[in-house]
């Protein structure tokens, strides 16, 4: 047996080694230096995060694959990078706000916040089943225990747990699925399963579990319907900014390998993916939408806001076209910049009461007590609707406007009827804040700087994408069917 | 049906039919004569004291868990040092690759070190 030495391409795992290197060293950090204070280790992991996207940015455009072909960064890994990074760098500045409970180490909150970024950051850049299992184990596991983070209290607790088990079972699910295809085909790499296998009955059969199996894994990370029980409970008891980074961060990784995976035509042959895809997506959109309607508290309404989300980004996903994947990128752009905006507000809400119960009536009056918040949110809340000029109008037409090319006429307009029935419930929080005398004294503590500028930051992408979606659009029109 | 599988169905039928003719023949014969002692849990002999599901610390879970990870990891040393000697002809990948991963190991031993995670009281 000869050995041979897998290529090593440093260029390609420069993002995610800066990310290592910061993570490990937040970990350590307030072990050596007691004093080493929230704002220090937060401003280590900002550092980390900026560090990372600049070696993003000199990743060359054309598809580069590393260590064997285990691990490829193509415009598509490049794209969802970054939306990942300013994710995590939203969720990074809003967490700075939080008074937290004593307990809480800042250190490990920060790094398993960019252990779990490195994680969905590994999953969406590879072809290889068992790379894929890995960074999805990486991130789920981080993601289990930020969500227990305020580990004194019980609700955050029930939080992780059902997180930990539903996750674990859905992970089953995913690893079958994997052992199916590799047993089928012979292969690791997704991207080859059909190639050198007679298509005959037996082996087909196997497949086709197999990929059912490896989606339905991956539906229970993007909360479509029939797999999204877990969502409202776990982002209910999660801190808000845990919450805000579940969101949007899991949901861009989650459709990235959806996308990867039902991208390879041949897996799908004779297979009825587009099909499949607008039952879900209508079930996904109608009752997260639905649901959203009768909550009475706003983090419940987020979430199953965002259950709803997922579906609008199914209609992009069932279009299976080069301009339905640029999109959902589009699209998973413009919603990490307003829902972790939306979610920041809600966490400077959740500052004055403790128990964290913050209803619609609490917003009452806000726009006079804390003008730049308030405003904040509602245009959080017009473009999470679909309002124009904001970008989450843009973004639905992108959507929208990619499955119509291919004819889906009649699923399109479920979807525009649902997105008019959101109005609703976004609205009638922004009825709250301006239109209604405030009940009781309203007294927010000031904003943290961390806070005010995350806010800006979502608040100017949200418009500015809205207005001149050229900046962002010229950005993804790198991405193209068949993938490499 | 394909004629292979007949010796199969024929040894199911077999050890079904012989098992259940040896539940068959200890509920016809045996003498039945039921204890207190009998129904006990067996530990060793001793009498039984108490409950086994008491509270104990915390501390055992998070050292087995951490004995968990280490010994897992010191496994993988094992087939390293089989092919070393062999590997290192192709250039010094092998020996960087396990430098990488002891220094990784070595992080989260003094992570857990530091965090009190040995300490007993």
């Amino acid at each position: 047996m000869t050995f041979t030495q897998p290529t090593i391409d440093l260029t390609a795992v420069s993002p995610l080694l800066a990310l290592l290197a910061t993570a490990i060293f937040l970990l350590l950090l307030p072990l050596f230096f007691r004093s080493a204070g929230r704002a220090l280790l937060a401003f280590v992991a900002v550092i980390g995060l900026l560090i990372s996207g600049v070696c993003l940015f000199r990743i060359p455009v054309v598809p580069i694959s590393g260590f064997d072909r285990l691990l490829l960064l193509d415009p598509l890994a490049i794209a969802v990078h970054g939306a990942l990074l300013l994710a995590a760098l939203l969720t990074l500045l809003i967490s700075l706000n939080r008074v937290e409970d004593e307990y809480l180490n800042y250190g490990e909150y920060f790094s398993l916040l960019l252990f779990s970024l490195i994680g969905m950051m590994i999953v969406t850049s590879t072809w290889n089943l068992l790379v894929l299992f890995l960074g999805l184990e990486l991130f789920s596991i981080a993601l289990y225990t930020l969500a227990g983070i305020r580990k004194m209290r019980a609700d955050s607790v029930e939080a992780s747990l059902k997180y930990l088990l539903l996750g674990a079972f859905a992970s089953g699910f995913l690893l079958y699925g994997m052992a199916l295809l590799y047993g089928a085909s012979g292969t690791l790499q997704l991207n080859e399963m059909m190639l050198g296998i007679e298509a005959d009955a037996s082996t087909l059969a196997l497949i086709y579990a197999g990929v059912i199996l490896l989606f339905i894994g991956l539906a229970f990370k993007a909360a479509l319907v029939p797999f999204h029980m877990w969502t409202p409970d776990v982002y209910e008891g999660s801190a808000t900014p845990v919450s805000a980074f579940m969101s949007t961060a899991t949901k861009a990784a989650a459709f990235i390998v959806l996308i990867r995976l039902l991208a390879h035509s041949e897996l799908a042959i004779r297979f009825p993916w587009p099909q499949l895809l607008i039952v879900l997506a209508v079930l996904t959109m109608t009752v997260g939408n639905l649901l959203a309607i009768h909550q009475k508290n706003v983090k419940r309404m987020l979430a199953y806001s965002s259950i709803s989300h997922a579906g609008y980004l199914l209609v992009g996903l069932t279009a299976a076209s080069s301009s339905g994947d640029q999109a959902v990128l589009f699209y998973l752009f413009v919603y990490t910049a307003m829902n972790i905006g939306a979610f920041g507000v809600l966490s400077h809400m959740g500052v004055s009461n403790a128990d964290e119960r913050v209803d619609f009536e609490s917003y009452r009056g806000m726009g006079y007590r804390s003008p730049f918040a308030a405003l904040c949110l509602a245009v959080f809340m017009f473009s999470l609707s679909g309002l124009p000029p904001f970008s989450g109008f843009i973004g639905k037409l992108y959507l929208f406007s990619a499955a119509v090319e291919k004819g889906y006429v009649a699923l399109v307009v479920i979807a525009v009827l649902n997105s008019v029935a959101s109005v609703y419930y976004y609205m009638r929080l922004v009825v709250n804040l301006y239109m209604r005398d405030p009940a009781e004294e309203l007294s927010l503590p000031r904003a943290n700087a961390g806070l005010k500028a995350a806010l800006f930051i979502a608040l100017l992408l949200t418009v500015l994408w809205g207005i001149y979606p050229s900046l962002l659009t010229d950005l993804l029109a790198g991405i193209s069917r068949p993938l490499p | 049906m394909p004629l292979e599988i007949i010796p199969i169905l024929a040894l199911l039928l077999v050890v079904l039919g012989v098992v259940g003719a040896i539940y068959l023949l200890t509920y016809l014969l045996g003498p039945r004569r039921p204890g207190d002692v009998k129904l006990s849990p067996y530990e060793s002999g001793k009498e039984p004291i108490g409950d086994a599901r008491i509270r104990f610390p915390i501390r055992f879970y998070l050292i087995a868990m951490l004995f968990v990870l280490f010994d897992i990891e010191l496994v993988f040393f094992y087939p390293w040092a089989v092919v070393y000697r062999k590997l290192l002809s192709a250039g010094s990948f092998i020996l960087i690759e396990m430098v990488i991963f002891i220094a990784l190991l070595l992080i989260g031993y003094v992570y857990a070190w530091k965090r009190g995670a040995l300490q007993w009281d």
